[in-house]
């Protein structure tokens, strides 16, 4: 399209085009190449997703195409306007929400609404139906003279659209709308979109790291690393795995022994637990017979072909590109030792009624549960559910108001360094020091646990050659690729051999193969013998777990098996409940009273 | 197209003002800060001896040594301390509880008669260097008064060979704080204009409201003028709030007229935003912003201005840079216009340098931001 393209282009003319778009930055002397000859169109009219793990270059593209940052190389055409050269011009029809809403937190819903009317001057009289209209769609109507800043992480997403959507725009940039955000509203997020583009034909560019967001997009754009893998309808994805996708079980054999073992079958590109079952992606050419052939020895499998699923396609595609990680030694199998009956096993957390208040907020309230040794047990929940919370008085670094919590056999409330010594914890963004290199982290975290001599030197080269790091020890850790951070702060947690290790939100911002990788080391350890308490907010997850609890609002809504949790909502509508499923019944089932009492 | 350019300002107007009124940071900066650094500097930080602790001891305490300590009671600078011995005045000296010692011995009466030049005995701690000066000269001045009221009573001619009669011009009382407050309401205007400009752009791109609001159709100078005229408004009530304290409370005279102060005023607050805009578009980051604030902007108002430290007395290098100090011109203007009254051969010069600040300050900034991220 020509810099001249007259303002009412043909209708069939798509939305956005991307030529070529590069982008570098430089940052501490390294050049970072952000993008690298992004090309793709957008279909006016449609909700294009996309998508790619954290760091693939989603946020840069947005900004690029909202004119805020300017590309080395290529060309961005939106709705006929070239945003490079003339930004104002196309400011006039985007709309472009950022990662954190764009809200100014001091003014109220109402004074928000007003400020963004002004800025893209919508005339007053406009106004009244205008705010009605937006704030019926939203359900904040009740909630006008509220800061914004007092609102939940759900409701805040909702009033940034409502700002965006002020006047509507002709292409809507979403930046990751939906992270942070609870299930419940994240899926209310999405049918505000859709009616949105129903109604007012509006086209919508958003961008997810959550891979099953992308089956509810028109059209896909598969981001990674800075490169298009791919582009086109969610099924053409999955179709182009269609017959390599099953569902293996065998009730002889432990959900974790199976999938580590259909791992490393041959003709097996990917396995994942699903409950009590193991998802298989078979490698191309391979099918059934492969798959059968892996587990064959096994009593009572059964392997069922599957529909494929995007995050198979995606999973694929990384896997074609990336040199395939080393499979963790192989631990010895104790055939069906394992199972779903932790709770039977001698507890090597138990926490009674544990509650934490901050003055009169309880951030956690009366929670118990108990966790059996070589038990993963899993902590659920959105943002502000009480995880990080109840983590913190696990680890000893926060005292409990209330409640009695053992850890270790040791009660916290008397003996938290001792039972510091025997726990392992590795924090949220993996709380290393940047600027020290791979070996003296190590080295650091082994003296912080008292290791000395050739116990520490045994442990560092351990470290160094479990973990694949020995070509990285001369590195400083903050010069790492995320997955290699994540698997260094794993490590420095494994030095001193703890029993029991917490994990606090470990895999967030890293890409399925990364995390897949992650869960096979954990999964190791907990056939080891080690305790794995971990919490996190990416439901699937929770698959890998043995027993999880659902937390919000600082209280258990459930706990049990995956399979267990699963079943209590299964219906006749949706027979196969995932576990997010589970979440957002149990969460609207028990938040439907908390908001009308907020809104009294 | 004016139109709606006039409703994004106004929004943002009113977005801004929203924000002082909730957030009890900017008020505070404006109004409290300034008040407290007034008090501070108007109660406690004086560069005065007034109402000094001195000790007196006087051997014999005949009707000529009497008149004598009635002189120092009488001076509004001293606070007499009768002791009885030479001893107990060294301990009091050491324990800080006088700062000089005035001593009559015995022969004092004896001697003024015999030969009229009976000395007084007088020492000074000297750790604080400054008051000792202070105080020394006060002593002098008390003393010599004394000795010519002595001569006119005697019908003699006065014994002492030279009497030095200081007069200070412009702040004939020599209070420190008639020039001190002026001077630190320049500093009080930094603070105010960059600190505040600084903080608060800075928190609008670490909360992403920036970002979302760039992709607006909002154009770079609605923004400007949206930081600018809240926190102009902000700062002039904080300078009508000093110069009302500086007049009333602290009783600073007002020579020259109220209208030349506050056009000075607005003209350094114009200057002071300039650089508290361009060092937020520049840091983004509010920790940042306000260290660099802090350290570039209110320090040197405070140090190279001439307020406190003589800018005559510095080695040139330091003398040339209080030139690009925009507060050194406004502590002129401030001082004289308190002090002397409308010179204008002082405030015409200095405002021009004002306004030549106040441009410079708010074209770079306004160069350096631009409707991206980088």
């Amino acid at each position: 399209m020509s810099a001249g393209a007259p303002p009412g282009v043909a209708p069939q003319a798509p939305a956005l085009i991307l030529e070529d778009v590069s982008k570098q930055f430089v940052a501490g002397g390294r050049v970072v190449q952000a993008l690298d000859g992004v090309s793709a169109q957008i279909r006016r009219a449609s909700v294009t997703g996309l998508i790619g793990p954290d760091g693939a270059g989603k946020t840069t593209l947005m900004r690029l195409v909202a004119g805020l940052l300017l590309p080395q190389r290529g060309r961005i055409t939106a709705l006929g306007i070239d945003v490079l050269k003339e930004p104002l011009k196309a400011h006039e029809v985007l709309g472009y929400m950022p990662q954190r809403f764009g809200l100014y937190e001091d003014l109220s819903v109402q004074e928000n609404l007003d400020l963004y009317a002004d800025l893209h001057g919508v005339p007053r009289q406009a106004r009244p139906q205008r705010y009605a209209e937006l704030l019926a769609m939203t359900g904040l109507a009740l909630f006008t003279r509220r800061l914004a800043g007092r609102l939940s992480g759900g409701m805040k997403q909702k009033l940034g659209l409502a700002c965006v959507l002020v006047r509507p725009p002709g292409l809507l940039l979403l930046d990751e709308p939906t992270v942070g955000v609870d299930p419940l509203s994240r899926r209310e997020l999405w049918k505000i979109v859709y009616r949105l583009v129903e109604e007012t034909q509006t086209t919508v560019l958003l961008s997810t790291a959550y891979l099953d967001e992308a089956e509810r997009c028109d059209e896909v754009i598969l981001i990674h690393e800075g490169r298009v893998l791919g582009q086109g309808p969610p099924r053409d994805f999955s179709a182009r795995l269609h017959g390599r996708s099953f569902v293996v079980t065998a009730p002889a054999v432990s959900t974790r022994h199976l999938q580590e073992r259909l791992a490393a079958a041959p003709g097996v590109l990917d396995a994942i637990a699903q409950g009590d079952r193991v998802r298989v992606v078979s490698e191309e050419g391979a099918g059934l017979g492969e798959v059968r052939r892996a587990v064959a020895d096994a009593a009572g499998v059964s392997v069922a072909p599957v529909a494929a699923r995007f995050e198979d396609a995606f999973v694929v595609m990384l896997s074609e590109r990336a040199t395939p990680a080393k499979a963790p030694r192989p631990v010895a199998e104790h055939e069906n030792a394992a199972g779903a009956g932790g709770a039977q096993r001698p507890g090597v957390i138990a926490v009674h009624n544990l509650s934490r208040r901050f003055g009169d907020f309880y951030a956690v309230r009366r929670i118990s549960f108990t966790v059996g040794r070589g038990e993963i047990f899993g902590l659920l929940g959105a943002n502000g559910a009480g995880k990080s919370t109840t983590f913190r008085m696990l680890c000893g670094l926060l005292p409990a108001s209330e409640g009695t919590l053992e850890v270790a056999g040791v009660n916290l409330r008397h003996a938290a360094a001792r039972a510091r010594q025997r726990i392992g914890y590795m924090a949220q963004r993996f709380s290393l020091y940047g600027n020290l290199t791979v070996a003296e982290n190590l080295r650091f975290f082994a003296r912080a646990y008292g290791l000395s001599g050739a116990v520490r030197r045994e442990r560092l080269a351990w470290a160094l050659e479990e973990f694949e790091l020995g070509p990285f020890a001369d590195a400083t850790s903050a010069e790492l690729p995320l997955g290699f951070k994540q698997r260094l702060a794993l490590a420095a947690a494994l030095m001193h051999r703890p029993e029991i290790l917490f994990l606090d939100e470990p895999t967030s911002g890293v890409d399925p193969l990364g995390r897949r990788e992650f869960w096979r080391r954990i999964n190791a350890l907990a056939e080891e013998g080690v305790t794995v308490l971990v919490t996190t907010h990416i439901m699937e997850e929770a698959e890998y777990c043995d027993r999880l609890v659902i937390m919000a609002a600082g209280e258990i809504l459930a706990e049990g098996s995956p399979q267990a949790l699963k079943a209590r909502f299964k219906t006749a509508d949706n027979p196969e409940p995932s576990v997010e499923d589970a979440f957002v019944a149990l969460v609207a089932a028990g938040s439907g009273v908390g908001e009308a009492a907020d809104a009294a | 197209m004016r139109r709606s350019s006039l409703m994004r300002l106004r929004g943002l107007l009113r977005k801004e003002w929203l924000q002082i009124l909730r957030d009890p940071s900017s008020i505070s900066i404006a109004f409290v800060l300034p008040t407290l650094l007034l008090f501070l500097f108007g109660y406690g930080v004086t560069l005065d001896a007034r109402n000094e602790p001195v000790g007196l001891v006087v051997d014999n305490p005949d009707s000529t040594a009497q008149s004598v300590v009635a002189a120092f009671y009488q001076s509004p600078y001293f606070v007499p301390v009768q002791l009885a011995s030479i001893q107990e005045a060294e301990d009091a000296i050491a324990d800080h509880r006088v700062s000089a010692i005035l001593w009559l011995r015995n022969d004092f009466s004896r001697r003024l008669l015999a030969r009229g030049d009976a000395p007084i005995e007088l020492i000074v701690n000297g750790t604080d260097a400054n008051t000792a000066r202070i105080v020394e000269g006060y002593v002098q001045s008390v003393w010599s008064d004394w000795l010519v009221k002595l001569a006119r009573i005697n019908g003699r001619p006065l014994a002492v060979p030279l009497l030095v009669e200081p007069r200070i011009w412009f702040n004939p009382s020599a209070r420190s704080r008639d020039y001190l407050v002026p001077g630190l309401m320049a500093s009080i205007m930094t603070l105010v204009g960059a600190l505040l400009t600084a903080m608060v752009v800075a928190r609008e791109w670490e909360r992403g409201t920036m970002e979302a609001l760039m992709v607006t159709p909002v154009s770079l100078t609605d923004i400007f003028l949206g930081k600018l005229v809240p926190y102009f408004l902000l700062g002039m009530g904080g300078m009508a709030l000093s110069a009302g304290l500086a007049y009333w409370l602290f009783a600073v005279p007002l020579r020259g007229s109220g209208v030349v102060l506050m056009a000075a005023s607005a003209l350094f607050l114009l200057a002071a935003l300039g650089m508290g805009l361009l060092i937020s578009t520049v840091t983004r980051d509010q920790f940042v912003a306000g260290q660099v604030a802090i350290i570039a902007t209110y320090l040197p108002a405070f140090m190279l201005s001439g307020f406190v430290f003589d800018i005559g007395s510095m080695p040139w290098g330091i003398r040339f840079a209080t030139y690009l100090v925009a507060a050194r011109y406004f502590v002129s203007i401030l001082q004289t216009v308190f002090l002397a009254g409308d010179v204008w051969a002082v405030i015409l010069p200095n405002g021009a340098a004002l306004l030549a600040m106040a441009m410079l300050f708010l074209t770079l900034a306004r160069l350096a931001s631009r409707k991206r991220l980088e």
